[in-house]
Order: structure tokens, then C-alpha cells, then sequence
């Protein structure tokens, strides 16, 4: 498909939204519409997939703008060129590699992949964004540089905001090399031993991008400059004996290709602070798998989402229900947060037209 | 030095209000935390541009978080404006007070509450110095990465509200990349969480937005931080070259050779003498312009990368570039650059730091022009340059006891800024808006999207009592103002040259 700017388009049927009280269903590759809460639905769809293309991508400046339609292969290949990637590892979850998950699903849903708790966040990398809020203004915030403090910093808002805030039109992300050299290796061991690991390997100078623990293996990834990676991997080899693999675990991580996924238990994600020791959710249904150096558990349980939201929470954390499950709910918050986001959402988005509901009940 | 044209008036508090306001603040702090004698309010005048002054109502010093909620609760039910100030070292103003407002001073929570070693977190008050939080961390072989020139004196509390930069952001971000928590006292006096030592807080980014805000949204009472192991080797090396734009050139170059350094700063011959003349640190003092290049990472890897940027700095049509050989020696360059301010502070009787951030690739073209508005209103400017980063420091020599001077430099330097957004820039990348660069916000955004800014000032604060008149414009400003927009770049006749 060729590069397309509709701003014109999506703005006049966010205006026309506003005077026929209509609300939106915001849509780019719908390669996510699982996640989050349901949208009413009564809303009708606005398809952003059409607005797409690559509209300034600067290699030496380490900066690329594009169109929220653009899908993440393109980008991946634009950045392939250079020898450069985005470096939080988005995930498409589109089961084609990146060619229907677009740039601003990826804005919208702010997740990161296997190399997050290493290179930084979706919102780490966000420079800026146009959007259209819900009084039909195309508006700009940040910019296509790396220091910029004019303004509120309305762009890194829109991550994680589930399109509740506004259309997002285009995104400019810093970008960065990629590494020379990348080797993954994984060490049979207990849970314990493995998050231990984590913990100290995670606090000295080395070139790790991955660490997690799947079907009772640590597995880890090295990336960086070929004399450090290999200098890494002594090291860890003096600890934990592991043995190379081909990497093709961390895409199924990143992904939820892996087989660990295939289930029809409710799945869940847990975010917690580092250093969190084993989880017990409830003794019988639950397994779990752990990334981001134990930051990041992967639950499947049936157990009652309050259950589990308590669980993460006396750990200092947080549960998201990820798929499947009670598509009622998504997140808990704090009530002074929650209020915080109720105001925001007006101050955006007025009437509501955008995905009333998904983010949480009311917004 | 002279009063600048831009201060903003308030009116002073009258005499019985504020008299009735000491005594409701005399029973929430003790007596040595109230200031408010002349003498002692003096010291409070400005912040770290000191051009703006303006004496406050009453200066309190609270020492405990109940007591900032007392007050900021005291305050909102009297609908009296709050200014909260860290160090007092920011380089916009967005610590002005104002006669009619409270200056919030958060010195006193200077205590570093925890480090957490084992997990690379620190827990520290808002006063704690930056530079403080990483001199704890040595210890244990991790540091605070953001570090921006004034981290001896400036304060966490404010980085968070300026989010503060540095000369590492390139590679390690800025300050809203390594803070995890904050907690925040709302203009209501409620004391609140945002973000956590957990990743991804569910709902929108609260802990970014607070971030840059110019205490406008809440006060920082306390913050969270993310520590880093301290790279086992560091190196630096100094190239010089007889064009700035060959340089701007070169530093293209390393990056798109895949090296990340962890500092790229350059400076043009102006900046070079005077820091020379300053540091004696053996800058080649007929180079047109220099640039560090520091690499930090294992001792295999930074030395590899150094060979690449040997190679590149050659093929690069450098004059000379060395590199440093030990520690001391990269001290030295490093001196230098570090003391750009103070050394144009002495061949000149003021000086004005502007902070706009350009496109790199637009770098000649922005130092042409900046040459001919030099020329043109008659006063020199040296440039320092985050390079690595696109942020560019010009220092316009000025003379403030000279009629009318400081109104001319600050004329010039609004159309500095102008000229960054022309490019695709920004008219601040690390000192914040505050008041000095209130009327450029008018340029830079068009009046809807400083009317969004606005209604999120209000989701915070309806009223709008915290540091009132700083950081966004009213929209009856910038019709006075009357400002080109040009907005990122989009001029109206984009046709015409304009050089």
C-alpha cells in the first residue's frame, strides 16, 4: 500500500463525531483489540491504517517519524537499512511478522518487548506526536529531537492511553544502532537460582538485552560490541554453565508465539519492582513464565482477577488481564490516579468520542 | 544588574492578608522555616537567570511532608498562589517569585532517605543535590546518569520539574528516563504516588507528564531514582577542525558508523578561546571548532570504538585530535568544556545562556545565521553544543549596565529560539520555559495546542495557583506578542530562501 496522508479525512470525521454525538472506535492494524477493556459497542470504527508512511527518518540524527498506519515491518525494514531498530522490541501480536501491527497501535498500547528492563520503554523512545483530540485539533507536542522541554510533555502521555486521549496521527521515536553482534544462550536451573541471577548479573557492567525463565531455564541475551558479548559470555559460563541457541526463543517471547501461550486459561501479566522473589497466585491452576529480569511474570490462571491484582500488588506491583477473561476488566489503580486520568480524558477528549471504555469503565 | 522588560507584574499581597496568611503559616512550621523580613526574602529574589528578580509575600521552609500539605492546603483554601523551589540554580526563571505568591522553599529535604544497591534504586527528598545521589552510589560502583553542568548545586526535586539534561544524554537519557517514583503534593494538599518501582504504571504516563512541568502541576516531595553500574572505562577524545561544519559533519559520521558516545560536545572558536583562557586546558586555540567524543563501556569495547573514531575523525578532514591518556588528562578536556559558562562570564561583563535544539543536519545553516543576527544587533555569540543530542548553547556577550543592551540581547535571543523552531527545532531542550522564554511558547505552538496545555494545568489545578504565569502562555499574551507562528518549520511561504 502507498504512503497516504489522510489528517484531512480523520479530522473532519472527528468533527462530524462531535455533531452527531456518534463515538469512535479507534482502528490501525487491529492486532490488539484484545487487549484492554471492551469497547462500547455502539462506536463506530475509524480505520487508521490508511494513514501511513514514513515521512522523515534521519540515520544520523537517530530519529524517525512516520504515520501512525505505518506497519512495524516497514518500519523494521526501513531501520533494517541502516543497521538500525527501534529498542524497546515492540511486539506486533498480528501472527505476520509486523505487517498489520501499526505505529500508533504500538503509541497506543505502549508495550515493550524482552529487551525493555536493558534499552528503556516504548515511552523512552517517544520524541513526539500529532493527534487529533476530541474537539477535532490536530495538534503537536514534542518534536523530531532528543531534548526538548516546551510544554507539557503531552506526546509520552499517549502511551499506554489506549487511544482514549486522542487519533494519533504520526510518532517520531529515537532510534539506535544495532548491535554488532547478538548471542543467546540458556542454562537448565530452579526458579530461584534463575531470578538470583538476574538480580546480580543485571547490576554489573555487561551487555545484557535479555533475561528470563521458561520451562526451567534461564535464558539470556547478549548484544553489543563482538569483544564484550564474548567477554559476557565467559562470565556467564564461569557461573551457570548454558548452551548457545539459535535466538529464535526471545521473537517467541516477544511475540507469545511460544507454546507456553497456546492455552485457554485467562492470561495474565504482572509488573513488578526488581528483586521480586517466586509468585504463588493460588497452589493448583497457575503457571507462569518469567522475563525483564523477573520484572515481568506471565500468568495463566483462572484464579478471580481480584486474586491476582492483590498478588502483585502486595509485591509492589501491578496485574494487567492480558487475553482472554473478563473483558470488563483490564487494570487496577489507585483512586487519586484514576481520578487524575478521568480529568485528563476530559481535558483531551470532552463528549468522549474516543474508545469510550477501554481504558477503564467511564473513560 | 538591570531589571529585564520581561519580568511579569503581580500585584503585592495586601498587608493584612499576608499578615493573616504568616500567622496560619506560623502555626504549621517553626519560626526559623518563615521568612519574612526584607532582608531575609532578598536571597529569594530570583533563581539562576538572574535578570528576572521580584521579592516574594513570604518564603517557608517546611521540613516535613505533612507540613507542605498543611501548607499547600492553607494556601489553596486562601487562594494564594505557591512557588515551589528547589536549588534556586534554573536557567529559565521558573522559580521567579512573585509578591503576591509563597515561595515554597525544599531545601530542607536534603536527606538521601535510601540506596538500594542490590536492585539499583535510590530513594532521596526532593533537595538532595544531583551530584550527591551519585557520590552515595560510588560505593557501591553505580551512579545517577543525568548530569547536567550545574549537578553540584542543583537539586533532584527540580530536575524532575525542569527534566533536566546533561552532557550523557545521548546515551543514557534524560532525566525523565532514569526516575522511577515520585511523590507528589497536589495543590489540594493531597500526598500522591506516580509512577513506581514496577515498570509500565497502568493508565496514561503520569510520571512523564510530571516531568518538565515546571511546578505547575504538583509539588515533588519526594523522588525515586534508577541507579547504573559505573562503565569500567571511560576515554575521550578532543578533534579540531577549521569548519564547524566539517564537524557537524564528523559527528554524523560516528553515528551512522553505529557508536553511541556517551558525551559529544562541541564549541566554536569563540567558546574555545575563552574556555581556554579559563581552564588552560590546551585547547588548539586556532580550530574553528572541537568536539569531545567520550566512549565508556568495557575496555575491549571502548577501545575498539575508539579506533573507529580515529579513523572516521581522519577521514573526517580533522586539523588534530588526540586522545586523552589517562584519567587526568581527560579531567583536563573534559575542564574545559565543562567551564564554557564561567570562562565567557569572564571576557564578558553578562552573558545569556540560550538552550534551542535543532536538527543536527541543520547545524551550518543555523550558525550562519545566528552569525548574521550577531552582526546585525552588534553583540558576539559563542556556541557550545551538545552535538550528540542536537541542543546548542549560545552565550550572546552582553553588557546589562549599557542602556538598553539586555532589552537588545533578549530581542536576539528570541529570534534565536524563532530560528531553532524554524528548523524543525525547539526553543528549550534542557533549561525549561519559566518566564524567560514565555513569548517564544507562541511560536513554537499554535493557540490550540496551547489551549490543551492549559486544560491539562487545569485537570491538575482549576484554579491555578501553582507557579502561576511560568512555562505556558495565555493566549491574550501571544496575541500581543504577536508572534509569526512557525510552526515546526511549516513558515507560511515555505518557498523563499531564507538565509
Amino acid at each position: 500500500m502507498a504512503d497516504h496522508d489522510i489528517t484531512d479525512n480523520l479530522r473532519e470525521r472527528v468533527a462530524e463525531a462531535m455533531t452527531t454525538g456518534a463515538t469512535l472506535r479507534l482502528v490501525g492494524g487491529d492486532s490488539k483489540s484484545f487487549y484492554g477493556c471492551e469497547v462500547d459497542p455502539s462506536a463506530t470504527t475509524l480505520e487508521i491504517a490508511g494513514h501511513r508512511g514514513i515521512t522523515n527518518y534521519q540515520p544520523t540524527e537517530l530519529t524517525l517519524t512516520a504515520r501512525a498506519g505505518t506497519p512495524l515491518s516497514e518500519l523494521r525494514a526501513a531501520l533494517d537499512d541502516a543497521g538500525q531498530m527501534l529498542p524497546f522490541e515492540p511486539p506486533a501480536f498480528d501472527g505476520c511478522d509486523g505487517a498489520l501491527a501499526t505505529l500508533g497501535g504500538t503509541v497506543a498500547c505502549g508495550l515493550s518487548g524482552p529487551a525493555r528492563p536493558f534499552n528503556g520503554a516504548c515511552r523512552d523512545f517517544l520524541l513526539g506526536t500529532r493527534i487529533i483530540n476530541g474537539r477535532a485539533q490536530v495538534l503537536r507536542f514534542g518534536g523530531e529531537v532528543m531534548k526538548n522541554v516546551a510544554g507539557y510533555d503531552l506526546s509520552r502521555l499517549m502511551v499506554g492511553a489506549l487511544g482514549s486521549f486522542g487519533v494519533i496521527l504520526d510518532a517520531s521515536f529515537k532510534v539506535l544502532p544495532k548491535p554488532a553482534v547478538t548471542r543467546s544462550f540458556s542454562a537448565a536451573c530452579d526458579l530461584e537460582t534463575a531470578l538470583a541471577t538476574m538480580r546480580e548479573k543485571r547490576m554489573q557492567y555487561l551487555p545484557l538485552t535479555g533475561a528470563s525463565y521458561v520451562g526451567e531455564r534461564l535464558h539470556y541475551r547478549l548484544a553489543g560490541a563482538t569483544s564484550s558479548v564474548n567477554e559476557c559470555a565467559q562470565i556467564f559460563h564461569n557461573d551457570i554453565a548454558g548452551e548457545e541457541d539459535d535466538g529464535s526463543h526471545w521473537q517467541a517471547l516477544r511475540e507469545h508465539t511460544h507454546p507456553f501461550f497456546d492455552d485457554t486459561r485467562p492470561l495474565w501479566r504482572l509488573a513488578l519492582p526488581p528483586g521480586t522473589g517466586p509468585i504463588t497466585v493460588d497452589s493448583s491452576s497457575a503457571d507462569q513464565i518469567v522475563d525483564w529480569c523477573g520484572q515481568q511474570r506471565w500468568l495463566l490462571s483462572d484464579a478471580p482477577a481480584d486474586i491476582i491484582q492483590a498478588c502483585a500488588r502486595r509485591a509492589g506491583g501491578h496485574a494487567t488481564r492480558f487475553r482472554r477473561g473478563d473483558r470488563n476488566l483490564f487494570q487496577d489503580g489507585e483512586p487519586s490516579i484514576q481520578l487524575l486520568q478521568t480529568r485528563l480524558k476530559a481535558a483531551f477528549d470532552p463528549s468522549g468520542l474516543f474508545n469510550p471504555g477501554k481504558l477503564a469503565a467511564g473513560l | 544588574m538591570s531589571v529585564s522588560a520581561h519580568t511579569p507584574d503581580a500585584t503585592e499581597m495586601p498587608a493584612a492578608a499576608r499578615n493573616h496568611l504568616i500567622s496560619a503559616l506560623r502555626d504549621i512550621v517553626s519560626a526559623e522555616c518563615l521568612l519574612t523580613a526584607q532582608d531575609e526574602l532578598a536571597p529569594y529574589e530570583s533563581d539562576g537567570l538572574a535578570v528576572y528578580r521580584q521579592r516574594p509575600a513570604v518564603v517557608v521552609l517546611p521540613e516535613t511532608i505533612e507540613q507542605v500539605q498543611a501548607v499547600m492546603r492553607l494556601c489553596h483554601a486562601e487562594s494564594v498562589p505557591v512557588i515551589a523551589r528547589g536549588a534556586g540554580t534554573g536557567l529559565s526563571g521558573g522559580a521567579l517569585p512573585r509578591p503576591d505568591a509563597v515561595t515554597l522553599g525544599l531545601g530542607k529535604f536534603n536527606r538521601i532517605i535510601e540506596i538500594d544497591a542490590q536492585h539499583g534504586t535510590a530513594r532521596v527528598q526532593p533537595g538532595v543535590r544531583n551530584l550527591a545521589i551519585s557520590e552515595a552510589a560510588a560505593d557501591f560502583d553505580l551512579y545517577y546518569a543525568p548530569d547536567p553542568s550545574s549537578q553540584i548545586a542543583c537539586s533532584i526535586g527540580g530536575n524532575v520539574a525542569e527534566n533536566a539534561g546533561g552532557v550523557h544524554c545521548l546515551k543514557y537519557g534524560l532525566t525523565v528516563h532514569n526516575v522511577l517514583q515520585v511523590e507528589v503534593v497536589t495543590v489540594e494538599g493531597e500526598r500522591i504516588t506516580i509512577g513506581s518501582t514496577a515498570p509500565d504504571t497502568p493508565g496514561a504516563d503520569l510520571l512523564a507528564l510530571m516531568h518538565g512541568s515546571e511546578g505547575l502541576l504538583g509539588v515533588i516531595v519526594e523522588v525515586t531514582v534508577k541507579l547504573l553500574p559505573v562503565p569500567p572505562v571511560a576515554k575521550v577524545l578532543l578533534a579540531a577542525f577549521d569548519d564547524v561544519e566539517r564537524a557537524g559533519d564528523c559527528v554524523a559520521d560516528i553515528i551512522a558508523a553505529g557508536i553511541v558516545p556517551a558525551g559529544l560536545e562541541m564549541m566554536d572558536n569563540a567558546a574555545i578561546l575563552a574556555s581556554d583562557d579559563f581552564a588552560q586546558c590546551g585547547y588548539p586555540r586556532d580550530a574553528a571548532a572541537l568536539f569531545l567524543c567520550e566512549l565508556d563501556g568495557s575496555a575491549t569495547e571502548v577501545d575498539e570504538q575508539m579506533q573507529q573514531v580515529i579513523a572516521l575523525v581522519e577521514r573526517g578532514g580533522a586539523t588534530q585530535w588526540r586522545v586523552a591518556k589517562d584519567d587526568a588528562e581527560r579531567a583536563v578536556f573534559w575542564k574545559g568544556r565543562k567551564s564554557a559558562f564561567p570562562a565567557v562570564g569572564r571576557i564578558s561583563p553578562d552573558y545569556y545562556c540560550m538552550d534551542g535544539t535543532i536538527p543536527r543536519r541543520h547545524l551550518g545553516t543555523v550558525l550562519q545565521r545566528m552569525d548574521a543576527l550577531s552582526k546585525e544587533y552588534g553583540l558576539a555569540i559563542a556556541n557550545v553544543f551538545h552535538a550528540g543530542d542536537g541542543n546548542l548553547h549560545p552565550l550572546i556577550l552582553f553588557d546589562a549596565s549599557k542602556d538598553g543592551e539586555l532589552e537588545r540581547t533578549e530581542e536576539l535571543g528570541g529570534k534565536i529560539l524563532s530560528l531553532c523552531v524554524e528548523v524543525g527545532g525547539t526553543i528549550t531542550g534542557e533549561h525549561g520555559v519559566g518566564v524567560e522564554k514565555i513569548n517564544q511558547m507562541c511560536v513554537q505552538f499554535n493557540s490550540d495546542e496551547i489551549e490543551q496545555f492549559h486544560a491539562v494545568k487545569a485537570a491538575f489545578d482549576p484554579n491555578g495557583l501553582l507557579n502561576p504565569g511560568k512555562a505556558i502562555p495565555t493566549l491574550q499574551r501571544c496575541a500581543e506578542f504577536g508572534a509569526l507562528h512557525v510552526h515546526h518549520g511549516e513558515l507560511p511561504h515555505p518557498e523563499l530562501e531564507r538565509f
